[in-house]
């Protein structure tokens, strides 16, 4: 494959994937806190095309479905009434894109029914929908925290490189100690002492400071390298010559230096922090009821019926892999392109 | 003998400043393990307040962290509130689980990874280098808590639990049929951990292996007509065998990381269980404890990397001795 699709086709693809994900409240059929006591754990809805008679339907359509009677969990159709599948529909109150409030939505039926593309979840809620906007949570966090270490790593370890001495020995050995516990092990130790109950909100901010501060350590030592071989270059010596600042120095000539190896980083971080976003509200330590994330969803996997009989709740975890595939291919062609 | 103690004392620097870091979190911690107390109205605020004396969470911080260094001394590492005991034993009980699950996996990883990666690098264009690099990028995007939910599930839908008696609880049965027990239970988060590490380690090898082959000296032993796999298990991987032993050091950081979360989500009885309930219930020296020994697990991971080093390759033990 050429360098330029090998950049390109990861790039789209993760592209998709955001554009859903910022435009959840109009890819969403409906709210993530929407429930439907009557349908706890139901299994995706059938799009039929066929009715019961055979005949066929150009437009797709779902049947309601209920509770089988003396049988927990199974549920019916009701085959009497056909509810076609509507696109550019009219339903619950969202906000497109986040700012304007709207209740359009790509597609949806009409209720009684309910379409549930990846089945829905102990309170009857849509799965799918939940997903779409548990991947604002998830994505965010890992873009954000990667942002937060690599700043907090770019500045730390340029101010090591360029300046040494006592600040480079206390910033490195600072650095060591980071780097000397595993990552899950570290992640473990600052949530653990952060508070447990808080709202959503907080959790959520609080996750990505928290994985942002455990991660610098390894940007600043290679921001380190690099700054630490870039000083030392003709034009940076010379410019130092002609009276240029030390902040001018760093941001002018040092500055393009480093910026395709942060490039290349943050390629390699944001899915590493997501999937720290992900474990972590996994195992109930992240973003709290009703917000949906990636991990919070997978979360209700740890109960053995869901785990044994409701397969569709694996989907969050089915998508972080195209979205892990994507960046690691990304990585690569970055590292190819400028090592 | 010099460079060993140097290497010693190093690790243990480095230890001491993992402690000093987990106490100075500790004081940015709002609350402890007795606030949720408070919540209770049986309990009264004195008695909380008498529970914090008696466990000294009243005192200033370097005050406690210097009685922290004397238990550890006395080989306690400070006091577990949920338990009410010690924290050594109750970690070093699950420590020794989390070490034999993480050393299977490793063994098993290597035995998979490093003979795969030095036939892959043999043949590049081969299909079983075709094979590995497409399994290479399938199971790197794959995390491994999709993972180890997935084999669970699969484990206990297709009955293959049941056929191997993983249903029962950990008995603490004896001799043959204990060391049976162990292992049915080790199969499945030991397959788990496989599963994650072989694509990094497989990696490495072949393009370690990769850039051994294209040096003259492997040419030069073919011309000489040496066998093919003696040229490649013989000669090249012994020269690839450097880069590949630091390896063993820095993958175990990984190791460790994804056997925490398999733990959590396997029931095994590891450290990965006990912290999390530690996290849970604010049991702060049970959650420094754990920290501690992952980086104990890891430092000494990295010192034996070294020693292995010292030993394979002959150039730098001429470097560190003189």
């Amino acid at each position: 494959m050429s360098p330029r699709r090998q950049l390109v086709l990861p790039l789209v693809c993760l592209g998709i994937v955001h554009l859903a994900v910022l435009l959840a409240g109009f890819i969403a059929p409906y709210n993530y806190a929407e429930q439907d006591r009557n349908l706890p754990f139901a299994p995706p809805s059938r799009i039929h095309f066929f009715d019961i008679q055979g005949k066929f339907h150009f437009r797709p359509f779902v049947y309601e479905r209920t509770e089988e009677e003396d049988q927990f969990r199974v549920y019916q159709e009701l085959t009497a009434r056909q509810f076609p599948l509507q696109f550019f529909s009219r339903g619950s109150d969202s906000k497109f894109a986040g700012t304007v409030a709207t209740n359009l939505h790509l597609f949806g039926v009409k209720l009684p029914a309910r379409i549930s593309l990846m089945g829905t979840d102990s309170y009857g809620r849509d799965v799918f929908s939940r997903l779409v906007y548990g991947g604002r949570i998830s994505l965010l966090a890992g873009l954000l925290a990667t942002a937060l270490s690599l700043l907090g790593g770019t500045t730390l370890g340029a101010l090591s490189g360029f300046y040494g001495g006592w600040l480079d020995a206390v910033i490195m050995r600072l650095a060591e100690l980071f780097l000397a516990l595993p990552w899950l092990y570290l992640l473990f130790a600052v949530r653990a002492f952060l508070p447990l109950h808080i709202t959503p909100a907080d959790a959520f901010l609080m996750i990505i400071a928290v994985i942002g501060f455990v991660g610098w350590a390894k940007p600043a030592r290679l921001v380190r390298g690099v700054v630490l071989s870039a000083r030392e270059r003709g034009y940076v010596v010379a410019g130092r010559g002609f009276g240029a600042s030390d902040f001018y120095l760093l941001q002018r000539h040092i500055f393009p230096q480093v910026s395709s190896v942060i490039l290349a980083q943050a390629a390699l971080l944001i899915p590493q922090y997501i999937l720290a976003e992900v474990t972590l509200s996994f195992l109930g330590l992240g973003v709290g009821e009703p917000v949906p994330s990636w991990g919070s969803i997978l979360g209700s996997l740890q109960q053995y019926h869901v785990l044994v009989s409701c397969w569709w709740m694996f989907f969050p975890g089915v998508v972080l892999i195209p979205v892990f595939f994507s960046y690691s291919q990304l990585s690569q062609a970055l590292q190819e392109r400028f090592v | 003998m010099r460079y060993l103690l140097a290497r010693i004392g190093q690790s243990l620097l480095l230890l001491t400043g993992v402690s000093l870091l987990s106490f100075a979190f500790l004081q940015l911690a709002p609350g402890d393990f007795f606030s949720e107390m408070r919540l209770s109205p049986q309990i009264s605020d004195e008695t909380v307040q008498g529970l914090r004396k008696q466990f000294a969470l009243d005192k200033p911080l370097h005050i406690r962290y210097w009685r922290w260094l004397q238990s550890t001394f006395h080989g306690e590492l400070g006091f577990s509130f949920a338990y009410n005991s010690p924290v050594a034993p109750l970690i070093l009980d699950r420590a020794g689980n989390t070490l034999l699950l993480t050393s299977t996996a490793m063994f098993f990883a290597w035995c998979v990874a490093v003979p795969l990666g030095v036939m892959s690098a043999a043949a590049p264009a081969g299909l079983l280098a075709r094979f590995c690099s497409i399994g290479t990028a399938a199971f790197l995007a794959t995390p491994e808590l999709l993972l180890a939910l997935l084999a669970l599930m699969l484990a206990v839908r297709t009955g293959w639990t049941r056929s191997l008696g993983m249903g029962a609880a950990v008995t603490t049965a004896q001799g043959w049929q204990g060391f049976r027990n162990t292992t049915t239970h080790l199969i499945l988060p030991a397959l788990v951990l496989v599963l994650t590490s072989v694509p990094v380690l497989l990696q490495h090898t072949a393009s370690a292996m990769r850039e051994a082959l294209a040096s003259p000296y492997i040419a030069a032993v073919r011309a000489h007509g040496i066998r093919p796999t003696r040229i490649l298990f013989h000669h090249a991987l012994r020269a690839a065998l450097n880069p590949l032993v630091s390896l063993l050091g820095t993958s175990l950081a990984g190791l460790l990381s994804a056997s925490l979360l398999v733990e959590v989500v396997m029931g095994w009885p590891g450290i990965g269980p006990l912290l999390l309930e530690a996290i849970l219930n604010r049991d702060v020296y049970v959650v420094i404890g754990g920290v501690m020994l992952s980086a104990i697990f890891l430092a000494s991971g990295m010192f034996i990397a070294d020693l292995l080093l010292f030993a394979v390759d002959p150039r730098i033990r001429a470097e560190r001795l003189s």
